[in-house]
């Protein structure tokens, strides 16, 4: 095959000193799936924003068809037929489907947008790469499978030859992957070159030819992918061995810590969020909560930990009810919370860690004293846990916005595990952290459980929540349509059928369960 | 007394006087809305309108031709635009800080240059100015009572329906507009397809510069045929407020501007009675508090009742399951 793209000796150096690819090679021919694999803040996105021209390298030679090129702009890069799907959709929301689709290119008839022929368009791509879209249907309106869609439709309709998809299977259920994969087939089959970024192993083996694997800026090693195996590959990602799966001792629950009944909550637009959801926690037990995000995961958990009002139903955790209080007194009925956005409403970035470490607890002793805080306890606080959860800093007092992603979560999770909270709820734990750090927040979990906490997991990794729940619910549409006592015995596809909302079960046969 | 004022207000000529009072709420309401949609909200919109009825009077008084006069307004209302967008878009200042330091500028500036020219602070009476003709519609002008409400308006007025109708095409219809709503809306995503938010802004910055000296002209050569000091009276600000209260559509705005059109009318007619003044004076002014009030408190009464409703919904059919 032909070589169509290569970077060679790709160095990029940011303005604040971080070395994000540091003399990376990398060559994809033409007509294959290249998977590109490493830990979060490994360098893909990095080398590959540069080959899209988003970033511009500090060194290093990017040769296109064998020729030399520089790219100021993404502009440049699709004019040479180089399209990224971004994670983040790069949309407009009020826009119909057709015409975020032609955004920036529209074919005009008399100067006026011409929507007919935009459809037109919409249309013959759609079917000509079996990418299902409703063309007059407004982005806000349709789910995330289709936006993807939409998304590789842009870059196809604006010429692209090479598609670059970040994470594209973060967001999706395990059908819409299937689908994803297939289009990628019929993608390749038509001339396309794709690279794939992931984290997910098998998902590389399930769609790559040819995998290349990162780790702190640099490449480990280019390999066919029949030649690689799951755990050869996190080795090449981490550089030791990983444990995949958590291992999870046997235990039998406790009492009921967490119940909640029909609990619903209207968002401030009057949207129907939470439709009477009804579930329990135990003592010692991990459940779990699977769905495709925006079914309302984010809203319940929100509404469990007091960031925002319930419209109806009860919650208590022990006896005590905690809806629609403030969250301090939600901690303090014993619910410590690791929230979906961490940087929101996790942390306070400009505050140092130590202060990130006493914001629940500074109103007690021993760091109050009257009316004010004994500085000295928080230093000792605060180099305690620092030690205790490994976190890599120089220091208690410097500014959280400092640390790298995976330290931020560990300042939460010090701070959270330390409370020693009856009810753990725990969303999106470990998105956007790398192998390394899932793994330790992945044990930090079990390790809960096992002392007897109530653990409730949210999160959009199915791998995850089914390895890691002793039961598990999946959420739809703002309901709980399905329940699997064991976790360990339901498949991904079986579970993906109730994210979709294909399957439901009845509230008779889930009654028991919840 | 009363009856004086009902009858005033059930007749053509006041609905009339509601088109023509609209008419400098309508003009910058336009460009509030299309610099609000390419999201950069333009609250210099009051100080945009007095630098330009300013310049539009001592010109057309200096050069007695009343389009040299409209030109020179509009073109210094687009400079002051032109600053706004610089101090924003190129220089990184805060947006409404800016808008804010252009609105006392134009205030103290204009009172300065009257003084200046006229040694008048108050009006530029002893300038000549000119006024911008009246048209009369051929035919419609005869039939009673609709002659009277749609002809004799000065061109101002026929404009702002006109500009309404052509700023809903061009924010629908044609690519620009979409790429200005598209820049308001998800500016990351706009630039990532090669569009320049920036100059995209500029430009709605710049067109929302012209709509509001079209309605500070109609202040100073339509309305009035002369400046006054501070004549603007907050219209900038009551313009911005339609647009919200239109619900950023260029016909919602439109319908917003001529009701808060109808309560300055309004407070015309009272002047009549043996109410002191300032208290009719302040009808608009209220009305527009009052009616983002109301339109607040409606938008939060539909979701509670939205609320309600599905409660209502979800307990029958919990019942439903236990029976």
């Amino acid at each position: 095959m032909a070589v169509l793209v290569e970077m060679d000796q790709i160095i990029k150096i940011y303005p604040n000193g971080v070395v994000a690819n540091d003399g990376v090679t990398f060559s994809v021919e033409r007509g294959e799936i290249h998977a590109l694999v490493g830990e979060n803040g490994a360098g893909k996105t990095t080398l590959m924003k540069i080959l899209y021209g988003e970033e511009r390298p500090t060194s290093g030679v990017i040769r296109v068809n064998g020729r030399a090129v520089h790219f100021h702009s993404p502009q440049d890069a699709i004019q040479l037929g180089i399209g990224m799907v971004h994670q983040n959709f790069m949309q407009i929301p009020s826009l119909t489907v057709a015409e975020n689709v032609v955004l920036g290119k529209e074919p005009t008839r008399r100067g006026l947008l011409d929507r007919k022929a935009a459809i037109q368009i919409t249309e013959e791509l759609s079917r000509q790469y079996g990418l299902k879209v409703d063309p007059e249907a407004t982005i806000e309106s349709v789910n995330v499978g289709m936006r993807q869609r939409v998304e590789i439709l842009k870059i196809l309709y604006r010429g692209a030859e090479i598609l670059i998809l970040d994470e594209p299977t973060a967001v999706l259920t395990p059908q819409e992957t299937m689908e994803l994969f297939k289009s990628i087939r019929t993608l390749v089959k038509q001339g396309k070159t794709v690279i794939f970024i992931t984290h997910k192993l098998r998902e590389v083996k399930e769609i790559s030819d040819r995998v290349t694997v990162m780790r702190g800026g640099k490449v480990m090693g280019t390999l066919p992918t029949h030649e690689a195996t799951r755990e050869g590959l996190a080795r090449m990602m981490v550089g030791r061995d990983v444990f995949l799966e958590v291992s999870k001792p046997l235990r039998a629950r406790g009492e009921k810590v967490l119940e909640v009944r029909d609990l619903t909550y209207v968002s401030e637009t009057g949207r129907q969020v939470l439709r009477g959801v009804s579930f329990s926690v135990y003592a010692g037990e991990i459940l779990g909560v699977a769905g495709v995000e925006g079914n309302g995961q984010t809203e319940l958990v929100e509404v469990l930990t007091g960031l925002r009002p319930a419209t109806g139903g009860e919650a208590r955790v022990l006896g005590t009810p905690i809806l629609n209080r403030s969250p301090r007194a939600v901690r303090l009925a014993g619910v410590a919370h690791i929230p979906e956005d961490r940087l929101t409403n996790g942390l306070a970035l400009t505050a140092t860690i130590n202060e990130n470490l006493i914001v629940d607890r500074y109103f007690r002793p021993p760091f109050r004293r009257g009316w004010f805080i004994d500085n000295k306890e928080v230093r000792q606080h605060g180099q305690q846990l620092i030690e205790r959860f490994d976190i890599r800093t120089p220091g208690g007092e410097v500014p959280v916005a400092s640390l790298s992603g995976g330290n931020m979560q560990k300042v939460i999770l010090a701070r959270e595990f330390s409370s020693q909270p009856q009810l753990l709820i725990a969303a999106q734990p470990t998105r956007g952290v790398d192998v390394g750090a899932t793994e330790f927040i992945r044990e930090q979990l079990v390790e809960q459980r096992n002392r007897g906490t109530a653990v409730l997991l949210v999160s959009a990794d199915l791998a995850e929540v089914m390895s890691l729940s002793d039961r598990l619910v999946v959420m739809y549409e703002g309901q709980i349509t399905g329940v699997f006592p064991e976790a360990a015995k339901a498949t991904e596809e079986e579970i993906g059928y109730y994210m979709l909302g294909v399957k439901r079960q009845s509230p008779e046969e889930m009654e028991a369960y919840l | 007394m009363w009856e004086l004022v009902l009858k005033g207000i059930f007749s053509a000529l006041f609905v009339a006087s509601v088109l023509r009072i609209s008419t400098p709420l309508i003009l910058p309401a336009l460009g509030g809305l299309i610099s609000e949609l390419s999201g950069a909200t333009n609250i210099a919109l009051e100080g945009i309108m007095l630098v330009a009825a300013f310049t539009g009077v001592v010109i057309s008084a200096f050069t007695q031709n009343v389009w040299l006069g409209v030109i020179a307004g509009i073109l210094s209302g687009m400079l002051v635009a032109a600053f706004l967008a610089y101090f924003h878009l190129y220089l990184g200042a805060d947006l409404i800080l800016s808008g804010i330091a252009i609105n006392i500028m134009a205030t103290g500036g204009t009172i300065f240059l009257l003084y200046v020219l006229t040694g008048d602070k108050g009006s530029s009476s002893t300038l000549a100015s000119k006024a911008v003709p009246v048209i009369n519609i051929p035919l419609i002008k005869d039939i009673p009572v609709v002659g009277t409400i749609l002809s004799g308006h000065n061109i101002f007025t026929y404009l702002a329906f006109i500009l309404t109708w052509f700023v809903s095409i061009y924010l629908y219809r044609t690519p620009q507009g979409v790429h200005l709503r598209a820049v308001g809306e998800n500016p990351e995503a706009a630039a990532s397809l090669g569009l320049n938010v920036r100059r995209i802004r500029l430009g709605a910055l710049l067109m929302s510069g012209v709509l509001a000296s079209l309605g500070g002209l109609n202040l100073s050569m339509a309305y009035l045929t002369l400046f006054q000091r501070e004549m603007t009276a907050g219209r900038g600000f009551i313009a911005l407020a339609a647009v919200f209260l239109g619900g950023r559509t260029p016909w919602g705005t439109l319908i917003a501007a001529i009701l808060f059109g109808f309560f300055d009318a309004l407070s015309n007619q009272l002047g009549s009675l043996a109410i002191p003044s300032q208290w009719v004076q302040m009808i608009p002014y209220a009305a527009t508090v009052l009616a983002l009030v109301v339109y607040s408190i409606r938008q939060r009464a539909q979701a509670v009742e939205r609320a309600r409703r599905f409660q209502e919904k979800h307990l029958a059919e919990t019942r439903a399951l236990g029976d």
